[in-house]
């Protein structure tokens, strides 16, 4: 008993804070983002004994090296930024659909199938039509699932989600095995008729995909902050319980919601086929279902601001790829990196939310307030 | 039937992998955190374990079995906890949202075990270290060469098998019989009722992170030094892995013993696509296995709905998990 | 009397909010001290931080003399302090005697056997009857409170905190408590009851100290104390404690409820053939320890809970001939109906409101879908935050400030004003008053009344049997489900009604079982 007696006050403890300013949170941001900087030049120099500032000056290469590497850039932030759009509305409704990867395939599967089964049959505008129908509705239908037992039975959809990745994985590998025949990879599809291709625009077939990420970004936001559906999403994502009183049908609004989602990212896997890779694999969505995820929460479901954070990732990983080629490292320092970063983003909103106290402010403290 | 030992001794094998994975899951989640980083720890766990193995192999003059064995399991775990601490002290001490940071945490450790596999894999396809493999996979010394199919059943496989049925026999006890597990239990359950009782709910909350991490991991290592033959290659199937171990924790509603048989069950219906057919006397062309392989995940969602349906009380996950704890809150 | 705890100088802020202002008190062995004080005159934050669940700007603490540093509720339980608080510290799937044993110091081997005997000791030597085997999710709230005693006493402690202890008990429960209090009180330990019951506090307590706003007034004893003379200390100033309760005018029937049955999803019967009538131009109180059916009586006539075959619920409709069935639609079905309902649920900020919307995100709950086409409307709702926040003087920033910001008082008013905006028929509230503070409380009854004088039906759900008394027209009883009495407000005594709130339940004719 006599032990606490003794006992010195707490060394530091922690305090909520009230009323945080937009200014204090981006600086906050800011330098989180910088501090990771540090630490993952740190690392660098330790494990590969480079100097940080010409490494990071090479990653700066990996965007802005020249006009088509921007270029590059910009469809790699397009896709990546579609899928962070598709997500935002599920994800302000607490849904944890981390099947996005696994709807974006299904989705892709259905437009390259299409592509390959009535391409040359068709005008290309009927055409396009029908991938995207095709495409939007399977990766609803992916979504519908979980969404329905979520909404009826309560189902974990994080698992759910995650398992139908593994499931839609599974399809694309028996189509494509299908589809290749003997040979030992797919490659681009339709590759003489180029049926089901985008066409080019402004040089480029993905400035298509980049001109729907943009109009996108702005009818995600609008949706989400001036509509009746968004307004429903935000009460649901709030408290089921409130929306019940108001009204809302729950059910209707996750299952709704998480179809959306679902075709959205059917649209993104239309979108990577026919604007950007001609072709499908089980890695056409590659990780952008988990990536975009990260991009939709540090945003809080902010579609400009999902822009700048997909910038910033895939700066990352564009710069990641530069090094690699200039100092013989490999691409997974992009993983690293961006983890670093991410980790120290995901931990300082800490200290925009908390202040620590430490011990012998005591008396000051009063003094000032 | 020889058919059906080899399908029995790789479900076993392959259910090892992932009953690590979710023992050790269960251990944190049984304090209220849900780590989605657990593919990224197994990432971790199993290069470190193999990385020090190999170079223990490269290096020491006389490499001993015993020795590797110790270091790449102190190698793993160290490894493995290292990723859990940073997990806890971004979700406990700095309170960010665990999933999010558990998905941060899979791109950083499949990262690190890649990038630096690549310095050690130096331009090859793959790499291996035949002794550590020899002394993880090493059988009991009463199982002969060509030992009877029910014995080989049983006993044909690497200790660490044999570890992980003690293991999840050992973490059922603490759980639901000491007073570690009770206040474990209280930590997941409602951590400002564990605090008012005096209980520290940070401290917890850290060593089930941590320690359910270094278990996790072991996953990893087994994947690596026994199961893959002690070969690593650059590969994203440890992910995978992963996600099933995490799915596992689920399928056991977070009850550690029923770890060991739905272990294997998963395992059975993973290896199903290659050894039922060959039972059945079927010819089965090489899409339709890439079908089959969609049974475990599709068992898993089948699982899902039925625990949600059944809505047991006893059955549900610890009641604050995924929820960051804050004593002054009001 | 030897001094068991000191407070010097205690400050405790929440970001802006001030809780505790250099609190300067003491607490003296053997004695029972009520804590006095409005809602939110941080009665309950001074003594979290004796229990070491918060910890002090600036102060000092003193035990039995000696300067202490109480980090964690570890720390208060080596001083001999223990804490039973509002909100129970219970895992609900856990057993009684899993509780007892929780976070017991390392040293003492893990033995469920001799904590259960130690235990069953306890219950004994203070007659308490608990079932150390249950789990808690299935006890009522008695039984938890029970353990919360049983679990403090276990671990020896010198100096109990009850924080709002009586706030779910009936009368005879209460009177219970306080004899096993005054009976610990004997042994010499010190007690402390937080409470803002006066009544209470003058039949149990030996000293009062009182808060207001967070700075300690003073300390009195008991005996010379009156009711007016601690409301005017806890209030700073006169209060007239009158409630005014007009006579109804016409009796017109608004609403009829006939064998309303409710089973909930765990299986269990928590409306039992409940039956009832409401009346424009009165209030109808609703009396019974909470957690006996109100919350799910409220939320069946509001559409948010299911009931089972041969309920019924009639709402008649002013200058109608007929009546609409209200069981079996949704609220959105309701409110399509042109059924006027308001209803002010319990749980404000998870059912009410939506906290992290603003005034007019919250004003729009239930007319959201008026807007054009698929758009939203905000012109309208924030006219509608504005006349609220004006009429009703809401203390807030602006009505752009998420609600969940202000403080308990102002939530309610932003949630009641919605709903009388909405010009009821019909008008439920569920324990409207609940953690508000007096001044808060009267304006609320207020608006009740001028509701009533309206000719609105209103159901007022309480726990204040002081209030329901002086408020209510009619006093319909709940316990376990049934409907255990219907009595006059302003002839029934407050014995009558405690009786009911406990009373096996009145048979029908034929009864069902």
């Amino acid at each position: 008993m006599n032990k606490q007696i003794t006992a010195q006050e707490p060394l530091f403890r922690m305090v909520k804070r009230d009323n945080v300013k937009k200014g204090t949170k981006v600086l906050t941001v800011a330098a989180a983002i910088l501090a990771a900087l540090v630490v993952d030049a740190v690392f660098i120099f330790l494990v590969t004994g480079l100097n940080p500032f010409s490494v990071y000056g090479v990653m700066l290469r990996g965007t802005f090296g020249n006009k088509m590497r921007l270029s590059w850039a910009v469809r790699d932030l397009a896709s990546l930024l579609l899928v962070g759009i598709a997500l935002a509305p599920v994800f302000k409704m607490k849904f944890w659909n981390i099947g996005a990867e696994g709807q974006i395939l299904i989705g892709g599967l259905a437009a390259a199938l299409v592509m390959v089964f009535v391409g040359d049959k068709v005008p290309s505008g009927v055409l396009f039509l029908v991938m995207f129908l095709a495409s939007v509705l399977s990766g609803a239908l992916w979504a519908f699932l979980p969404g329905f037992f979520k909404a009826y039975w309560k189902t974990n959809e994080t698992l759910f989600t995650l398992m139908m990745n593994y499931v839609s994985i599974s399809i694309v590998a028996c189509v494509t095995n299908i589809l290749r025949g003997r040979a030992s990879s797919l490659g681009k599809l339709n590759m003489k008729t180029k049926a089901g291709w985008f066409p080019e625009f402004l040089g480029q077939r993905y400035n298509i995909n980049i001109l729907i990420a943009l109009i996108l970004t702005f009818a995600m936001f609008f949706y989400l902050k001036y509509t009746k559906h968004g307004y429903e999403i935000s009460v649901v994502g709030e408290s089921e319980n409130t929306a019940r009183y108001a009204g809302i049908n729950v059910k209707k609004v996750i299952i709704r919601t998480m179809v959306l989602s679902g075709a959205l990212c059917g649209l993104c896997g239309f979108l990577i086929v026919s604007g950007r890779d001609q072709s499908i694999s089980v890695s056409t969505a590659g990780g952008r279902g988990f990536t975009a995820i990260i991009v939709a929460w540090l945003a809080k479901f902010n579609t400009f601001t999902m822009v700048l954070i997909s910038f910033l990732l895939i700066f990352l990983e564009r710069g990641a790829g530069e090094i690699s080629s200039a100092f013989g490292l490999n691409d997974y320092v992009a993983d690293i990196i961006s983890g670093v970063i991410l980790f120290f983003i995901l931990g300082s909103d800490f200290f925009v939310n908390y202040k620590l106290i430490f011990r012998g402010k005591k008396a000051k403290e009063v003094q000032e307030s | 039937m020889s058919v059906f030992v080899s399908w029995i001794l790789r479900a076993v094998a392959f259910g090892t992998i992932i009953m690590y994975g979710a023992m050790g899951e269960t251990i944190t989640e049984k304090s209220g955190n849900l780590n989605l980083g657990v593919p990224g720890i197994m990432y971790l766990g199993g290069f470190a374990g193999f990385a020090s193995a190999y170079y223990y192999e490269k290096n020491a003059a006389s490499p001993s079995g015993v020795v590797c064995v110790i270091i790449a399991l102190v190698c793993c775990i160290l490894a493995s906890m290292a990723g859990g601490l940073i997990f806890s002290f971004i979700t406990i001490t700095l309170r960010a949202n665990q999933n999010v940071t558990g998905l941060a945490l899979t791109t950083f450790g499949m990262g690190v075990a890649n990038f630096f596999g690549v310095f050690i894999l130096n331009g090859a396809s793959y790499t291996a270290a035949p002794l550590a493999n020899k002394a993880f996979s090493a059988r009991l010394p009463f199982m002969t060469k060509n030992p009877a199919p029910v014995l080989e059943m049983f006993f044909g496989y690497g200790f660490l098998v044999y570890a992980a049925i003690v293991l999840s026999v050992v973490l059922h006890r603490v759980l639901n019989k000491t007073k570690v597990g009770l206040n474990l239990r209280a930590v997941g359950e409602n951590p400002a009722t564990a605090d008012a009782a005096g209980i520290n709910v940070t401290k917890y909350k850290y060593l089930a992170t941590c320690i359910g991490a270094g278990i996790s991991g072991i996953g990893g290592l087994y994947y690596v030094l026994d199961y893959n033959q002690g070969i690593w290659a650059t590969t994203d199937q440890i992910e995978a892995l992963g996600w099933l171990a995490l799915a596992l924790v689920i399928f056991t509603t977070w009850r550690p013993l029923n770890g060991i048989w739905g272990a294997y069950l998963f395992g059975v219906l993973y290896w199903l696509y290659q050894f039922l057919p060959t039972i059945l006397g079927l010819h089965v062309p090489g899409y339709m296995t890439d079908l089959i392989q969609m049974i475990p995940y599709v068992v898993t969602i089948i699982v899902l709905i039925a625990v949600s349906l059944r809505k047991k009380r006893e059955s549900q996950p610890p009641a604050s998990l995924g929820v960051a704890y804050f004593r002054e809150e009001r | 009397m030897e001094c068991a705890i000191q407070f010097k100088n205690i400050t405790k802020t929440f970001g802006q909010v001030v809780a505790n202002k250099d609190v300067s008190m003491e607490v003296y062995h053997g004695e029972i001290l009520s804590v006095l004080g409005e809602n939110g005159s941080g009665k309950t934050t001074l003594m979290n931080m004796l229990a070491g669940i918060y910890y002090q700007d600036s102060g000092q603490i003193f035990v039995n003399g000696k300067a202490v540093e109480i980090r964690s509720p570890k720390d208060a339980f080596a001083l001999g302090i223990g804490m039973v608080h509002q909100h129970f510290k219970l895992v609900d799937v856990f057993t009684a005697a899993e509780n007892i044993a929780l976070g017991l110091d390392k040293s003492e081997h893990f033995d469920l056997k001799k904590v259960k005997e130690q235990a069953r000791a306890i219950c004994d030597q203070y007659h308490f009857e608990l079932d150390l085997d249950q789990k808690v999710y299935t006890m009522s709230v008695s039984q938890k409170q029970t353990l919360e005693i049983v679990k403090v006493l276990y671990r020896k402690v010198d100096i109990l905190i009850l924080d709002e202890p009586t706030a779910v008990l009936t009368p005879q429960e209460t009177e219970k408590l306080f004899e096993v209090i005054r009976n610990m009180q004997k042994n010499g330990k010190a007690i402390i009851i937080i409470t803002h019951k006066l009544q209470e506090v003058l039949s149990v307590s030996d000293r009062v100290a009182i808060l207001r706003k967070g700075e300690y007034v003073g300390a009195v004893a008991t005996k010379e104390a009156s009711v007016q003379s601690l409301t005017e200390m806890m209030v700073g100033k006169k209060v007239d404690l009158n409630i005014e309760r007009p006579e109804p005018k016409n009796r017109i029937k608004r609403l009829d409820v006939k064998n309303l049955t409710v089973i909930n999803s765990d299986g269990i019967k928590v409306l039992d053939s409940v039956s009832f009538d409401a009346f424009e131009g009165e209030i109808l109180g609703i009396a019974g320890v909470s957690g006996n059916g109100q919350k799910e009586l409220l939320e069946a006539i509001a559409g948010l809970q299911a009931a089972e075959k041969g309920s019924s619920v009639q709402f008649f409709a002013p200058f109608k001939m007929y009546s609409v069935e209200l069981l079996g639609k949704t609220p959105k079905e309701i409110r399509e109906a042109g059924i006027h309902l308001s209803f002010v649920p319990e749980d404000r900020l998870g059912m009410g409101l939506v906290g992290s919307m603003d005034m007019t995100g919250n004003m729009m709950l239930k007319s959201y879908e008026k807007g054009k086409f698929f758009l939203l409307d905000r012109k309208s709702p924030k006219q509608l935050a504005e006349q609220v926040k004006d009429t009703l003087e809401v203390v807030t920033p602006g009505i752009s400030t998420p609600v969940s910001r202000l403080s308990g008082g102002n939530v309610q008013k932003v949630l009641v004003g919605r709903e009388i905006a909405e010009s009821p028929i019909v008008l439920m509230t569920a324990y409207a008053v609940r953690g508000l503070d007096i001044n808060t409380s009267y304006t609320i009854y207020h608006l009740l009344n001028e509701q009533k004088k309206k000719g609105v039906a209103v159901i007022y759900v309480g726990e204040d049997l002081d209030v329901l008394l002086e408020l209510c027209d009619r006093i319909l009883v709940l316990c376990g489900g049934r409907v255990t009495g219907l009595v006059d407000g302003r002839t029934t005594t407050k014995e009558e009604v405690g009786r009911l709130m406990t009373a096996a339940p009145m048979r029908g004719g034929d009864s069902d079982e």
